[in-house]
């Protein structure tokens, strides 16, 4: 489904992504961790079109096509997802207006009409709940004074609403609390199918108790410096990124 | 009756025009002569302000006026009915309107219209005459000494304009709406004076609306005074969608009683050049002001908001909130003051003013000021221009929306929060109508006013 070869990306000339390798199939979830700095969220801007960061050298490919190409709309219409790392505020841009939009974005996209007012709202009603997101919320303009928990369930929402078929989580799960946690986790699990992908960026191995990844990577200093199973989560857990460096030092 | 406003020797002749007024004014109520040869006088020696102030630093006034225009001393006899032509036709909006034509009310000056709860309007002129003692007691207290030739030159020459009054815990029981129009073969001059006075615990909605559809150069220079008493509440919208090729100066000027709470929203969709002056002063205990603006300007539009609140009793609140949108080589100019004298204890007093330049060319002066000489108060203002928020961009287009239309919701949510305190809901949507075709580059005047543009 995605594959990245040789990637290297640059921000206000300062080379930040150095030879990002990386292959995702359809069915599989990878998670990346790493310490701050090292260049996940870089990447994930990257993946979905950013285009603050310049791709300086190597190749993304999203089912066979170059993915460098496209817009991030074009994007996001070929089925790609990010959750933000920091969500944005729209002020006076309700989230209803803001899915309505992007929903219909979409289909017409995919050459169908717009979505009818009353299945747009059984649509809504049916995602609210998945990610047990508040009604309240949804009349509101967009992550305008939510808070930080909030801002993450609306992501989420956001995705369950757009059915991506790879979508990135950047650090989805910091700041929302242990049932928060949980419910966000069964949310993505739900929306789980074996033709889509999910990248998840995390800090902890707590996420992937319950949303199990395939891969899990480090990314350190730009480049993919470990990739093994689920493991090395708990592994980092325990100890830390210093034994990965130490391992880097001595090659 | 109708003269050329000179221009010459670099200044506007406005002797001769004073001369040629006071001839054919003989009718008018005779306290009204006092205020008109005092307001010359002080015109003769001050002239038009000039851009050494701070008030008018960005608008070349002179440059406005050398241009020529002419000006009626009478209502023109018009040759169609206003009404077969024009009708505001915003749903479901249940409103008495009157019109000015050119600065005169237009449809019978000869009696005020009387309606429910004792509420009276019509013609300023004949407000004068039939209401001596109200009109005397108030005419020209919420001025004062303006200190600004503008207001000096609209007391010395004005000839009429609309007239609202709402007698004590009176409501005329619907909305009232004012339409301005400006229509004429040639260029004009044109200076309403109006007046609002809303008594003790009175309540009023106004709208008003200022259509200048003339395609000949049009300059107004209008005064407002509006008084509004103790406990009474006043609302008003003002939505001004002007042809290019009309220049309007307006001052509103608002005397505030105890407890009185007045809300304003301005909404400055479309004209050539638009300078809006609100002075408020805030002179029982207890008063609240709130004041919206919203400006869409683009080619070469100029939009200039000038506010001034007087805090000059303890206890009171104010608040102004305005938001520009400037696209092409649109100009922008906003100066706010807030004095807070050494009295007015316990004021809380807020300014924002917030702008989005969509060009290089665009251009937006902001200059928001506090003056403040008591000690215990709440008083914030700021500032910002900027361009649209690249990373909420991203963000949208992330979802899938087109640049365009990302572009379009960014400007539209900017602009709602200034549109979503209008209360009439009609009168709102109608302006969100509005809106989303003024920042798709569509037309935006009200179908039925663009008949009269012939
Ligand atoms: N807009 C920007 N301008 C300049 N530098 C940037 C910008 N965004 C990111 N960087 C730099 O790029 C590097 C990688 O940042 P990135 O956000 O990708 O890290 P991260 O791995 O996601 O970190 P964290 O775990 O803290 O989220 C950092 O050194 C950061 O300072
Ligand atoms: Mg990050």
């Amino acid at each position: 489904m995605l594959i990245i070869k040789d990637l290297h990306a640059e921000i206000d000339g300062k080379e930040i992504l150095k030879g990002i390798n990386l292959e995702l199939k359809a069915g599989e979830v990878h998670a990346i961790m790493g310490p701050n700095g090292s260049g996940k969220s870089t990447l994930a801007s990257v993946i979905s079109g950013r285009d603050l960061v310049k791709v300086t050298k190597g190749k993304v490919i999203y089912k066979g096509n170059n993915l460098l190409d496209m817009s991030p709309e074009a994007r996001s219409h070929a089925g790609i997802f990010l959750g933000f790392q920091y969500p944005i505020e729209i002020p006076g841009v309700s989230i209803i207006n803001f899915m309505k939009t992007a929903l219909n974005e979409h289909r017409k996209a995919r050459g169908e009409d717009a979505i009818s007012p009353s299945d747009f709202l059984k649509l809504m009603r049916e995602k609210k709940a998945l990610v047990e997101i508040d009604s309240s919320l949804v009349n509101r303009s967009v992550n305008e004074g939510f808070s930080g928990g909030e801002k993450k369930r609306n992501e989420i929402f956001q995705m369950a609403m757009l059915e991506p078929e790879l979508a990135i989580l950047d650090e989805t799960d910091s700041g929302l609390d242990i049932d928060a946690l949980r419910t966000v986790a069964n949310g993505v699990n739900k929306l789980k199918t074996p033709k889509n992908a999910t990248i998840v960026i995390t800090h902890y191995q707590r996420l992937l108790d319950y949303i199990i990844p395939d891969r899990v990577h480090v990314l350190y200093k730009g480049r993919i410096v470990k990739s093994s199973g689920r493991e090395l989560a708990m592994e980092l857990e325990e100890k830390g990124y210093d034994w990965i460096k130490k391992e880097l030092a001595n090659d | 009756m109708t003269e050329v406003l000179t221009y010459k020797d670099n200044k506007l002749d406005f002797e001769d025009m004073f001369r040629k007024s006071e001839k054919t004014n003989g009718h008018v109520a005779s306290f009204l002569r006092s205020f008109r040869e005092e307001a010359a006088g002080s015109f003769i020696k001050s002239g038009l302000p000039g851009q050494n102030t701070t008030k008018y630093k960005y608008l070349d006034l002179d440059g406005l006026f050398s241009r020529e225009y002419y000006y009626r001393f009478q209502q023109e006899i018009v040759h169609f009915d206003i009404n077969h032509v024009f009708k505001c036709d915003i749903p479901n909006m249940n409103t008495k309107m009157q019109i000015l034509l050119n600065g005169f009310y237009y449809g019978g000056q000869d009696s005020l219209v009387e309606l429910q709860g004792g509420v009276k309007c019509g013609s300023m002129l004949q407000a004068a005459r039939e209401m001596p003692d109200i009109f005397e007691k108030y005419y020209s207290k919420a001025v004062g000494k303006a200190n600004d030739g503008l207001v000096d030159m609209n007391t010395a020459l004005w000839r009429d304009g609309y007239f609202i009054y709402v007698p004590k815990n009176g409501s005329p029981g619907e909305s009232l709406q004012v339409v301005n129009l400006v229509l004429s073969e040639r260029n004009l001059f044109l200076q309403p004076r109006n007046m609002i006075i809303l008594e003790e615990g009175a309540e009023l909605n106004l709208v008003v609306c200022d259509h200048a559809l003339s395609r000949k150069l049009s300059l107004s220079n209008s005064v407002s005074e509006i008084f509004v008493g103790a406990n009474a509440k006043f609302d008003y919208t003002v939505l001004q969608n002007d042809h290019n090729s009309a220049s309007q100066i307006n001052y509103n000027f608002i005397d505030q009683g105890r407890d009185s709470r007045v809300e304003g929203n301005i909404i400055s969709l479309h004209g050539g050049l638009i300078r809006n002056n609100h002075i408020v002063k805030l002179s029982g205990r207890g008063a609240e002001n709130y004041l919206g603006g919203l400006n869409l300007t683009d080619g070469d539009q100029y939009i200039d908001n000038y506010v001034f609140v007087d805090h000059a009793v303890p206890d009171c609140y104010s608040e102004q909130f305005f938001k520009g949108v400037l696209d092409d080589k649109a100009r922008g100019v906003f100066n706010g003051r807030i004095l807070v004298q050494q009295d007015a204890q316990k004021t809380q007093a807020y300014q924002k003013n917030n702008n989005i330049l969509l060009t290089d060319h665009a251009r937006m002066n902001s200059n928001p000021q506090l003056e403040i000489y008591a000690d215990d108060v709440k008083c914030t203002h700021g500032a910002t221009v900027g361009q649209i928020d690249e990373e909420a961009m991203f963000y949208l287009r992330s979802r899938g929306i087109p640049e365009n239309e990302a572009r379009m919701m960014m400007m539209y949510g900017f602009a709602e929060e200034i549109i979503k305190k209008i209360k009439i809901d009609s009168l709102r949507e109608r302006i969100e109508d509005f809106i989303a075709r003024r920042l798709r580059g569509e037309m935006t005047r009200c179908e039925n006013c663009s008949l009269l543009d012939r």
